[in-house]
């Protein structure tokens, strides 16, 4: 082993580096998560809507976002925000903006999926008490659908928080930022480099394994 | 705002068009791709076989730790380590050129989502294959190699071209250790030209155009090898 030293550590690093970058992290995981499911159950809906002017454009979209690779997402959105809205806008914002619109693609081949192993029976019997469209969405196939996805959904969010370092093309002040502007500062850029790579996987370990005995619960009850 | 398509033939400044570049910085993107799968699926496939081994806990203890390390780790954050950190820890990797760190780090990342499929494609089959081996005399080598892999791998053909598909589209986070392939090129062209939105309009197309390749690809392969009367359901991917 060769030179690495991890004493430069301290309080003053975590609260002055660490910590804004994980608030931003966090808050970006949790926003994408909402608006992605929000926005990928519309999407999920208007593909089995069997309405082709809704299904054509939510299946171009769908399939338009999931073959580019995500960091050219975040860099054409950062390219055209401020174009679109008429003034500069921040990393940050431009961050959250590209990963709920990013995400909704992904969460909506999830929603799908859930939406269709619902058996057709419970549509129908939702139509037999007199239930319109949406109340049918609403009270029964919706509910369901998000339960036995749940540890997909979960699952997919614990990628979401991985993903939110390739905020990192744009600069944005992440966890991984916090690290590597603390490495720069104090001169030890390797070893921030390490650490960052033990707290990326503290949390993500951590949150699988919830995921999976959620799964083993969720499993007993079906 | 107007199109404007002429600056592709012009010079970058070191003697050549952006547009040879651009060709230049694909062929990067396609040769980190294509090596980091050939590590992620030799590696994936050993370590999923080894998390299936009948009686061998440390060799499955093993496997499901390679697993857990390489996929909870962000991909830009193991690339970093693979960058920074390995040659200042292991001196003999110093002299290493950096495609061969962000292959390693692509690869390995890659190979922890593969051996999950293995994993999970050996252990659909039904326990009587692995039985039938052992009847006719087998050893649990022979028996994986003329039995239970065979199998496992058409069915794990469909999320393995999803998978193949997410290896190209990651191969972009090499940008962050400056390797020269389509988003280094975007990123950079766009800061020279100020045509941001042509540039990566013609790299997002050149992204699409490639995955569509290897998806072609990989049907061709799962119809070559196909099996009549062996059905094989489909796999849904998910991450990226």
């Amino acid at each position: 082993m060769s030179g690495l030293d991890l004493t430069f550590v301290n309080w003053d690093i975590i609260s002055n580096f660490v910590a804004k970058g994980f608030i931003f992290s966090v808050q970006l995981t949790i926003v994408a998560t909402l608006g992605g499911i929000f926005f990928g159950t519309i999407l999920a809906l208007m593909r089995l809507s069997g309405n082709k002017a809704l299904m054509l454009p939510a299946t171009f979209y769908v399939n338009g976002m999931r073959s580019i690779p995500l960091v050219m997402v975040i860099l054409w959105f950062f390219l055209l925000m401020p174009a679109i809205i008429g003034r500069p806008i921040g990393a940050e914002l431009s961050a959250t903006i590209t990963f709920v619109a990013f995400e909704a693609a992904y969460f909506s081949e999830i929603m799908r999926a859930g939406i269709q192993s619902i058996p057709r029976g419970q549509v129908f019997a939702g139509q037999a008490v007199g239930m319109t469209y949406s109340q049918n969405m609403r009270y029964v196939v919706l509910p369901q659908a998000f339960r036995n996805m749940l540890p997909v959904l979960l699952t997919q969010t614990i990628i979401l928080f991985q993903d939110t370092s390739l905020v990192y093309a744009i600069g944005a002040y992440d966890l991984l930022k916090g690290f590597v502007t603390a490495g720069k500062i104090y001169g030890r850029p390797e070893e921030a480099y390490l650490l960052a790579a033990v707290v990326y996987f503290v949390i993500c370990f951590g949150l699988s394994a919830l995921v999976k005995r959620l799964q083993a619960r969720i499993a007993i009850i079906r | 705002m107007t199109w404007e398509w002429q600056f592709f033939l012009n010079d970058d400044g070191s003697g050549r068009t952006y547009l040879q570049w651009m060709i230049d910085a694909w062929g990067w993107t396609l040769a980190v791709a294509g090596a980091s799968w050939v590590v992620a699926v030799s590696v994936g496939a050993l370590m999923g076989t080894l998390r299936t081994l009948p009686n061998s806990p440390w060799l499955v203890r093993l496997g499901n730790a390679w697993v857990e390390l390489f996929r909870n780790i962000p991909l830009l954050v193991q690339i970093f380590l693979w960058y920074f950190v390995v040659p200042k820890v292991i001196p003999a990797m110093q002299g290493l050129p950096g495609y061969v760190l962000v292959v390693a780090a692509l690869g390995f990342f890659t190979s922890a989502r593969i051996a999950e499929q293995v994993r999970a494609g050996i252990q659909s089959l039904p326990k009587g294959q692995r039985y039938a081996g052992m009847a006719v005399g087998f050893t649990t080598v022979q028996t994986y190699r003329y039995v239970i892999l065979p199998m496992a791998f058409r069915i794990i053909l469909p999320p393995l071209t999803s998978e193949s598909m997410n290896l190209l589209k990651n191969s972009s986070v090499a940008f962050a250790v400056s390797i020269s392939e389509l988003t280094m090129f975007a990123m950079q062209a766009q800061e020279e030209t100020s045509r941001g939105v042509e540039v990566y309009l013609a790299v997002t197309a050149l992204y699409a155009v490639s995955a569509f390749a290897v998806n072609r690809i990989m049907a061709f392969v799962e119809r070559r090898v196909q099996i009549p009367g062996f059905i094989v359901a489909g796999g849904t991917g998910g991450g990226h």
